[in-house]
């Protein structure tokens, strides 16, 4: 693999994890735009355990995973006081407050940042993305994932029905923060330095635009979103800087045609091999008859 | 000693600022009974649903279920101890699944946590799966039960609905409407199917405006008008009686004109 290509991949699946951390939320009818802020914690807790407590990869990242979950546990209580547009500020204000502390603390080296030790290598990176990938898939196929696309839809109907939305709101938000810790973990180790500016706003919406393009009603949604944003633009590098303005008109003509994402729970139904084969015969049925 | 009614609601007030919506209403439903809820429109017949199914709180009086005080438990919980329920406007999942939105109903029966945690979406076989379709059949639901409930027809939906609610295993159900926009041949179906899960001994109460239906499947009558309780008896009765026909068709008061001066 050359230099530029692992690049590539490496972020490809630091996003693809970090877009399903915004997803589990999303799917349960929750916006997060402050992805930023939960990355980054992440990744300051995975550096400053890695180059200040000098401690191994296989116990900074899951420190930093524990952290951000317990993160995303306790603010998920303040923020589901808020709705919609709301929750979408809330989160936002959070990053920008996690950002800020990060920039001014000097334990966390501040505007210069923190190098990290020791280097995670693209094998485990792609290996961390698959693991997720299939774990959200799973999770997304049991009663909790039901319960979560309830929510998505209706919270009353999915309260009378005996679903506590609650519940199932906190451990979609700690869920969160464990996956977005991890994706900041990887990126802290893999990169081998971490800085504040980086883990800015332009950061969570983008997040937030992989999960909506893709499509929050299927573990699919993030997985496309994440292609889709990682590759076009590198797709569109031969047109310079024109690449940001065929982008973005890329962007706009998708919302358009396809409001509710990329990839649908109709077109994966439409898609998977099973009605694929029941609609043929049906269609060789119809000609038989004929 | 009369065995404990299964659902009881005794001295019931709810207010809404100013407006009274329940106004110091009981009445009981006899374990299995199939009892129909009417009045006029606005009359406090969704409220009354509501209070029961724990959408909103009650401001005074108390609620039972099979002698067990419910009133203060959350809507979530009072699934589980047998009350279901449907909507006046169908409040299926529109991006779930037929049988993803009948499973949904299974949702407080699955307690276990190797339960919460089975992949169920992908058991086509599983046990789970093979419940929710078995009650579709047997509601006479012959849809694909992958495909997308937002493209069904409406009477369709509306059973599903029904189905939705029986899933949690109910011992009363609570059906909002369940005929409005059905045509004639459907609603004699639903009646036909709510008289045989009724046989299973589930008690039954409806709100319906359709009273050819209230005639055909209920033999008990409550009414309901400004939030007040008006008649409770047999459906036999409820068109006879003089309460019930004023709040339908108001009195009969010719204006004098010394009234009709004094609004002037």
């Amino acid at each position: 693999m050359s230099g530029y290509m692992a690049g590539i991949v490496a972020i490809l699946c630091i996003n693809l994890i970090f877009a399903y951390a915004i997803f589990v939320t999303a799917a349960a009818g929750q916006l997060n735009l402050g992805g930023a802020g939960f990355q980054a914690i992440g990744a300051y807790a995975a550096a400053y355990a890695s180059s200040v407590l000098m401690q191994p990869v296989w116990i900074t990242i899951p420190a930093a995973m524990a952290i951000t979950a317990l993160v995303g546990f306790l603010i998920s209580f303040p923020v589901l006081r808020t709705r919609g547009v709301y929750m979408v500020l809330a989160t936002f204000a959070f990053a920008e407050v996690v950002a800020g502390f990060l920039l001014r603390s000097t334990t966390f080296g501040g505007a210069i940042g923190m190098v990290v030790p020791d280097h995670v290598g693209v094998p485990v990176l792609i290996a961390c993305a698959v693991g997720v990938t299939l774990l959200v898939f799973y999770l997304m196929a049991t009663r909790v994932g039901l319960a979560m696309r309830a929510i998505h839809d209706d919270e009353p109907v999915s309260t009378i029905m005996g679903v506590n939305v609650r519940a199932v709101q906190v451990a979609t938000f700690t869920l969160a923060g464990a996956l977005a810790g991890l994706s900041g973990a990887l990126y802290a180790h893999h990169f081998s330095f971490v800085e504040a500016q980086y883990f800015n706003a332009l950061l969570s919406i983008y997040v937030l635009l992989f999960v909506l393009i893709g499509g929050t009603q299927t573990a699919w949604g993030p997985l496309v979103g994440s292609l889709f944003f990682t590759l076009i633009p590198e797709l569109l590098r031969v047109g310079g800087s024109w690449r940001y303005v065929v982008f973005g008109v890329a962007i706009v003509l998708m919302m358009a045609i396809r409001p509710e994402g990329i990839v649908t729970r109709q077109l994966v139904a439409r898609l998977s091999p099973r009605n694929w084969l029941t609609r043929r015969k049906t269609v060789l049925g119809e000609r038989h008859a004929g | 000693m009369p065995a404990e009614p299964m659902l009881r609601v005794s001295h019931v007030v709810k207010r809404f600022g100013g407006l009274t919506v329940a106004d110091d209403v009981s009445f009981d439903v006899p374990r299995g009974a199939k009892m129909a809820l009417i009045g006029p429109n606005g009359a406090g017949k969704t409220t009354m649903f509501n209070l029961i199914s724990g959408v909103y709180p009650i401001d005074g009086g108390e609620i039972s279920l099979d002698g067990q005080v419910i009133d203060a438990l959350p809507a979530r919980k009072r699934i589980g101890v047998g009350l279901s329920r449907s909507f006046q406007n169908i409040r299926l999942m529109p991006h779930l699944t037929v049988i993803e939105n009948v499973m949904l109903g299974q949702h407080v029966q699955a307690t276990s946590l190797a339960s919460l945690l089975a992949p169920v979406g992908w058991q086509r076989g599983g046990r789970w799966r093979r419940m929710a379709e078995e009650r579709l059949r047997q509601a006479g639901i012959d849809v694909d039960p992958d495909s997308a409930v937002s493209g069904l027809p409406y009477g369709v939906r509306k059973k599903i609905e029904v189905v939705r609610a029986l899933m949690s295993g109910p011992r009363l159900l609570m059906l909002d409407e369940p005929a409005a926009g059905l045509n004639p041949r459907e609603t004699a179906e639903l009646s036909a199917f709510l008289k045989g899960i009724a046989e299973d001994g589930l008690t039954l109460l409806v709100v319906e405006h359709d009273m050819s239906f209230v005639h055909d499947l209920c033999e008990q009558t409550v009414v309901l008008n400004f939030g007040r309780l008006i008649y409770d008896g047999p459906t036999k009765g409820v068109q006879d009686d003089e309460a019930v026909r004023e709040a339908y068709l108001g009195t009969r008061r010719v204006a004098t004109a010394e009234g009709a001066g004094r609004a002037a």
